[in-house]
């Protein structure tokens, strides 16, 4: 057995050794051990440098509101994390850790030559030098302060694990699984309600766990305990150990995460490794204790100097005596315990130190039992040990003045500065905290949510008070949602409560300049830094936080905070309430990126929303873009093609014979009621109320601002219905104006709005066949060009299909579009891909869609326009009409600058030389020789080789670009200007004939 | 004012650091001033230390409710660039970006300006032509700016997936090498030292209740929490809180207030050299000089002006990070925070004079505020100076929203189609 385990103690598993490597080197511990307890185990207290000054640390706590003891820890390849807490991990066979921070080894680190130079390394230090010259700081200080500081290393490799989320609602949710919280789930449980009872540790009991001499009602603390916890489980309350309340949100929402395998030696691949969890409560019940405070005194830092409440928890719950020849300082009455505890198992307690002239004399007595040294009235002026503490030098203190010290020889020297309440949860809500004067510390106030705090979390030391709080939480929590709570008390025997003192730094002979009392251990913030920035001007404590990085450690100031705050309002010279705490944020503890996305990774990203004829594209080698959620298929290569050239072949099939393409991306609403063409009236710019059902029109949709937000082709089914289109991107934020516009402006219409994208598969087929080959297929229609011309809608059937079909065409050549329900369409597609051979016919994807629209002049929103852009400026006033009353944008529409000459207005641009293809982006210049910066009057939208014009077209926004048809422009590129002409938009048809076929 | 330098402070070091004077001191108020800003944050801050050392106006109030620096300027991710599209844009964050360049010299404070770079990845054809049509724009404005294969993109930044089977891939990125971040409180501090070493009085803890029009309507002061002050220029630069100062001078501001999250990872070595930006999956991320992992998210969907954000976008942001650099999903996260944005219909700011004679406003930052700091408040104290604005700041009025002259920058990002 190692030499610090003492027999019989704890509750790990003495029987079950377990072995894990330590900086490489072989360490054995129990089942039940984290790292940090298996290290003290073996005797060994350096685990972790500090961040600034690179000094040897230990433990100062047992649990995760550690700073010191920060470690790598991995499980084979893709399972690395660093700063791991050593406090919190457990222990399995094959666990490797390592030390951080450090060069070359923990023992001997060369950083710690700042250490030496504290001095100048004192707060704020890197505002006041690294200025000269300039470009060093890029180059020199900069470099050299980052490879200095962080922790530990990034992990390298990606992630091997995975993550889960849920949710959650219940009636009350526990957080801290304490005497407090065991006995509000109970009471709540009881009274019928569904609870949730969480704790950060692997088991329920808090303070139990580490005060087993405790006897509630008769049984020993553990048994207790263990009987408890099967009754709740019996009543149905939810126990969910490994669990942290990470933060809390609006309207009763507490985030969770639920750490499932990091304490596991073999999991089961299939497990998450950790869940998060969102939990909307009825109450929240917060009984998250108290944390224990350092003292401040030089040398506070060193390995074996610990709290004392933390070396309880080591022997009483980890069998681990964290040394021989321990020695206690303290201002609080708690401390005494850990010195009885520790020498009843057999340690040589050096010496009791109390800050206090008169500490307790049952207390003292006690000691005096136990052959115990008692210095009252005394303080501890500093440490020796450079790997370990060797010893403590104490001093008496009489009436404001040191006396002469002492050196106490030691193995360890365990603190205790009282102890503070955890409000953080509390704080997320914005509650508010209000200062006792009698504890020193803040206390809850003013509640934000509905929450019930209970025990040590409003300043009730001691198990019994935390298990009758307790027990009235649960019942004011079950009052509150409506339930009877019966009232129950509780007795405990052995309950150790006590008192204590608040100390801003120790009192001291040493010169403050030399004295490093460390507040927080981790970011190495000594008291003199904080008085430092108070005398720098830093004010707030926010100013003093920040300044001196006092509580920005990764314990996120759990040890600092307080001590911190008592030393800023001593060197300001107010109380404390009036300097104030800094904010608490979430997460409670460091939390891991992989839980906070979940499922959301790879493919679950975000959905890739597919067609039904994806697979079918897939199947026929398609080249995919990502557009919006969607995957759409670009092109369609045969072998050994390029993009160009598949696309020139795409276009060319199509305009000679006849393309296929899927659609089905395009957004669909589908518009019903009675006032349903006032709605389209008000929503769109173009007039409705005289398009006849069976006709469509192409609609554009302004902003408020007057600027263009989507466009699409509307078919008018009926008196009150309409089967809206909008672009592929716009659909889910054109439903939402038509909501917005529906439910705040004009809640008087009856009109009813329903997305029916997925609803309906669409193909289009294009090109002079497309009617040859679409009619033998429909039944219930005329699709003769004068039965059902250009701009129709019918519902009919297509291959047996039902179908909703469109005469329209977006490339300029005669064209349907077929929309069956969503479950047809690749039958569909296959059908006509099969008929069409005879036809020639050619699949193609959004790349030739874009080619032959551009040749036709047919915008693309979001590409042609911007947001800037008006439909005057686009060419499309046509859309616009004239004697409408109102529409969405029209008063904006009339707004000077709207209306004003010189707007950037779309044009067709040809290069001078026909064969350069301008670069879409690229910036039109009229004077191509003026210096930078350079005066810009438009940029290139679109374009394209087209196969149809046997030469490059593109499409720009320039200024007045309606005037200036003719006229050459120059777009001057890295390598050379290009000279282009401003031409119309429609560069193929423009008389549209070949949609009259 | 003590000089800072590498001297001084080994001066100071040997004297057990206990010489070092106050960097501003604290001011009662006054009973009146010449100009009034409201709100201490960099930019007010900025603009007293330019009104004091540009137009020698010193006797100047810089009013803030709570600490200096407290607001955005101490919650933004501290991204710094200037290559925006339009014209106004550019000049104004470039002249911004001048500033910064000289600003640790400028105010002997370090403010930690780092030129490590802002990479904007473009995930697919829309982005690459918008980030191209941008590259473009500002080659011929001068600014700073380029266009990266996916290749060179990684390269710049080592731990960035450019795998074709992303579920969105890396097609490019714009790059702008001039552009970085900087310690964002020290821009608070370095300014109130400055401004208070020429003057300018710095009062914290005092919220403006109100601003005070005389019978002719032009601004007569405000009133605080400490009593009326007397002022005949009242400059307001209170970010999410603008709208409600702004409305007691009865001057309405098209202005919505949102929350924006950011967070912070645990400390760890140097991985990640530069800032790297992305709109389609909307999340950024750089590594401080501590080491954490600094990310931001895009606005909570509700405005509010509680500076407490929700979990979902969070949850959001942390997946688009891990997506694009999945060697982080083992990190953790140690803090996270929400500021108040104020964001005008065209996400531009609103920097200049309002229809109140007196009155100046400098808000509509949305959440791109940090990195105009400087330019932003030296030409706001042009403005307030002269009564009138500097060419640069000229074209970002409140006017523009009656006549539709708009600075629409998010406008010409566009959206997908």
């Amino acid at each position: 057995m190692s030499r610090f385990r003492v027999a019989g103690r704890g509750r790990v598993r003495h029987d079950r050794p377990i072995q894990f490597t330590f900086d490489g080197q072989q360490i054995e511990g129990c089942a039940g051990d984290t790292v940090a307890s298996a290290l003290l185990a073996n005797g060994r207290h350096l685990m972790g440098r500090s961040f600034k000054y690179h000094r040897p640390r230990g433990p100062v706590t047992a649990g995760t509101e550690e700073p010191n003891a920060l470690i790598g820890t991995r499980r084979g390849k893709g399972r690395f994390e660093p700063n791991t807490r050593a406090t919190a991990q457990d222990i399995w066979n094959g666990l490797e850790t390592t030390s951080q921070n450090k060069y070359p080894s923990l023992a001997f680190d060369v950083g710690a030559l700042n250490d030496g130079l504290y001095m100048l390394f004192s707060a704020g230090f890197y505002y006041k030098t690294f200025m000269w010259p300039r470009s060093f700081w890029d180059r020199v200080y900069e470099p050299f302060i980052r490879a200095a500081a962080g922790l530990g290393v990034s992990p390298s490799e990606p992630d091997s694990d995975h993550y889960a989320s849920r949710y959650l609602h219940t009636d009350v949710l526990v957080v801290g699984g304490g005497p407090a919280g065991l006995a509000t789930a109970r009471r709540a449980a009881e009274a019928g309600l569904d609870v949730t009872l969480v704790d950060e540790n692997s088991e329920m009991g808090g303070t139990l766990l580490s005060e087993p001499q405790a006897e509630i009602d008769g049984k020993a603390a553990w048994d207790w305990l263990a009987e408890e916890v099967a009754a709740l489980v019996a009543l149905g309350v939810r126990i969910m150990t490994r669990t942290t309340a990470i933060g809390y949100y609006h309207q009763n929402m507490v985030g969770l995460c639920q750490k499932l395998t990091d304490h596991l030696e073999a999991p089961d691949p299939a497990m998450p490794r950790e869940r998060l969890w969102r939990v909307r409560a009825g109450q929240v019940a917060l009984a998250q204790g108290a944390l224990e405070k350092p003292l401040v005194f030089h040398g506070n830092d060193r390995p074996g100097v610990m709290l004392a409440g933390s070396a309880q928890t080591y022997l009483n719950r980890y069998g681990v005596k964290v040394g021989e020849r321990p020695v206690i300082v303290t201002s609080h009455d708690s401390a005494w315990y850990a010195a009885f505890d520790l020498a009843d198992a057999g340690a040589t307690v050096q010496a009791i130190v109390d800050t206090r002239a008169n500490p307790r004399a049952d207390l003292v007595a006690e000691a005096e039992a136990r052959n115990i040294a008692v210095l009252d009235g005394h303080t501890a002026t500093g440490t020796k040990g450079r790997l370990r503490v060797k010893s403590v030098r104490v001093n008496p203190v009489k009436g404001g003045s040191i006396g002469p010290g002492r050196t106490l020889s030691c193995d360890c020297l365990l603190m205790s500065g009282g102890w503070t309440p955890s409000l953080h949860l509390f704080s997320h809500t914005k509650g508010t905290l209000k200062w006792d004067e009698e504890t020193q510390t803040f206390l809850p106030d003013r509640k934000a949510e509905a929450c019930q705090i209970a025990g040590a979390g409003r300043g009730l030391w001691g198990i019994e008070a935390a298990l009758n709080d307790g027990a009235a939480m649960g019942a004011a929590a079950a009052e509150a949602l409506g339930k009877a709570a019966k009232t129950v008390s509780f007795r405990v025997q052995n309950d150790r409560t006590g008192s204590g003192i608040t100390h801003t730094e120790l009192p001291t002979d040493r010169h403050p300049s030399q004295t490093k009392a460390f507040v927080d251990f981790q970011n190495d913030v000594m008291a003199k830094d904080l008085r430092l920035a108070v005398r720098e001007g830093m004010r707030s404590i926010e100013h003093v936080k920040r300044y001196t990085t006092n509580g920005m450690a990764t314990d996120q100031g759990k040890m600092s905070n307080m001590n911190g705050l008592n030393i800023a309002a001593d060197a300001l010279g107010k109380p404390q309430p009036q300097v104030g705490l800094t904010t608490f944020r979430p997460p409670y503890t460091p939390t891991t990126f992989g839980a906070f996305a979940g499922y959301h990774k790879g493919d679950h990203f975000d959905v890739t929303r597919r067609t039904p004829i994806d697979s079918w594209a897939e199947e026929n080698g398609a080249v995919f873009e990502p557009v919006s959620l969607w995957r759409r298929a670009r092109y369609f290569p045969q072998s050994g093609e390029d993009m160009d050239t598949a696309v020139s072949r795409e276009c060319r099939a199509t305009r000679k014979s006849l393309g296929m393409f899927d659609a089905s991306t395009l957004g669909k609403i589908e518009v019903v009621g009675p006032d349903a063409v006032e709605f389209m009236n008000r929503m769109y710019t173009n007039p409705w109320t005289k398009l006849a059902p069976g006709r469509t029109r192409y609609g554009l949709l302004l902003g408020d601002d007057g600027f263009i937000r989507d466009d699409g082709v509307i078919g008018r089914l009926s008196d009150d219905r309409f089967h809206v289109t909008t672009t592929t991107g716009g659909a889910a934020r054109v439903l939402n104006m038509m909501e917005d516009y529906l439910q705040t402006e004009w809640p008087e219409l009856k009109v009813w709005l329903t997305s029916t994208t997925e609803q309906w598969a669409t193909i289009a087929l294009n090109g002079p066949n497309a009617r040859n080959l679409l009619e033998p297929f429909v039944e219930g229609l005329d699709i003769s060009d004068e039965a059902f011309p250009h701009m129709s809608i019918a519902e009919c059937t297509v291959a047996g299909y039902p179908a909703r079909l469109f005469r329209v065409s977006f490339t300029g050549e005669l064209g349907f579009e077929v929309n069956v329900p969503a479950r047809h369409g690749r039958a569909l597609w296959e059908t006509l891909f099969e008929a069409g051979q005879r036809y020639d016919i050619c699949p193609y994807g959004t790349e030739t869609m874009h080619v032959l629209r551009a040749e036709k002049g047919f915008i693309i929103i979001g590409q042609d326009t911007d947001g800037t852009v008006t439909p005057f400026d686009a060419g499309q006033g046509w859309a616009v009409g004239k004697k409408k009353r109102d529409f969405v944008g029209m008063r904006a529409l009339q707004r000077p600058d709207l209306v004003a000459e010189n707007r950037k207005q779309l044009v067709g641009l040809l290069t001078e030389d026909g064969r350069t293809k301008l670069e879409e982006g690229a910036q039109i210049v009229l004077d191509p020789n003026q210096p930078t910066p350079m005066r810009m009057v438009g940029h290139v939208t679109s374009s394209y080789r087209s196969d149809a014009m046997g030469r490059p077209i593109a499409l720009a926004l320039v200024e007045g670009g309606h005037n200036r048809v003719g006229e050459t422009v120059h777009v001057p590129m890295p390598d050379g200007v290009v000279r282009a002409e401003i031409t119309g938009t429609a560069f193929y048809d423009s008389d549209n004939e070949r949609l009259k076929l | 004012m003590t000089h800072f330098s590498a001297l001084s402070l080994l001066k100071n070091a040997f004297s057990g650091n206990r010489k070092w004077d106050e960097q501003w001191p604290e001011s009662e108020p006054k009973a009146e001033y010449d100009v009034v800003i409201v709100g201490a944050g960099g930019h007010g801050l900025g603009a007293a230390y330019y009104l004091a050392k540009e137009h020698g106006i010193t006797n100047v109030a810089v009013i803030e409710k709570g600490w200096l620096g407290g607001g955005n300027t101490g919650r933004n991710t501290t991204i710094i660039r200037s290559n925006y599209l339009y014209d106004e844009s550019a000049r104004l964050y470039d002249h911004a970006l001048d500033l910064w360049e000289g600003l640790s010299q400028e105010l002997n404070y370090n403010v930690m300006f780092s030129q490590r770079g802002v990479m904007m990845l473009a995930h697919n054809v829309h982005d690459v032509q918008s980030f191209q049509r941008h590259v473009h724009a500002n080659r011929l404005n001068g600014v700073d700016n380029r266009w990266l294969t996916k290749e060179e993109a990684k390269a710049y930044c080592p731990p960035l997936d450019i795998s074709p089977t992303a579920r969105y891939p890396v097609m490019g990125a714009a790059l702008q090498k001039r552009a970085g971040t900087a310690r964002h409180d020290a821009v608070a501090w370095g300014y109130a030292r400055g401004a208070a070493a020429r003057g300018v009085d710095i009062i914290q803890n005092c919220p403006v209740t109100a601003i005070r029009r005389d019978a002719n309507g032009a601004v007569e002061g405000v009133e605080t929490a400490r009593g009326f002050i007397r002022a005949k220029k009242v400059a307001v630069s209170a970010a999410g809180h603008t709208s409600v100062v702004m409305d007691s001078a009865g001057v309405r501001l098209p202005l919505e207030s949102y929350p924006l999250q950011a967070l912070v990872s645990e400390p760890v070595k140097p991985i990640f050299p530069c800032v790297v930006m992305s709109n389609t999956v909307h999340a950024y991320i750089s590594q401080s000089d501590k080491g954490e992992l600094v990310i931001g998210s895009g606005t909570d969907q509700y405005t509010s002006y509680s500076q407490r954000g929700g979990l979902p976008l969070i949850e959001h942001t942390v997946a688009a990070i891990c997506e694009i650099f999945p060697i982080f999903n083992r990190m953790r996260m140690l803090r996270k925070w929400a500021g108040i944005v104020d964001v005008t219909p065209d996400r531009s700011a609103i920097l200049g004079k309002t229809p109140v004679k007196g009155l100046y406003v400098n808000c509509g930052w949305g959440t791109g505020g940090f990195k105009a700091t400087p330019g932003a408040a030296h030409v706001l104290a042009w403005t307030v100076a002269k009564d009138e604005p500097h060419p640069i700041n000229a074209p970002f009025t409140l006017e523009r929203f009656g006549t539709g002259r708009l600075i629409d920058e998010a406008a010409a990002a566009a959206v997908a189609h």
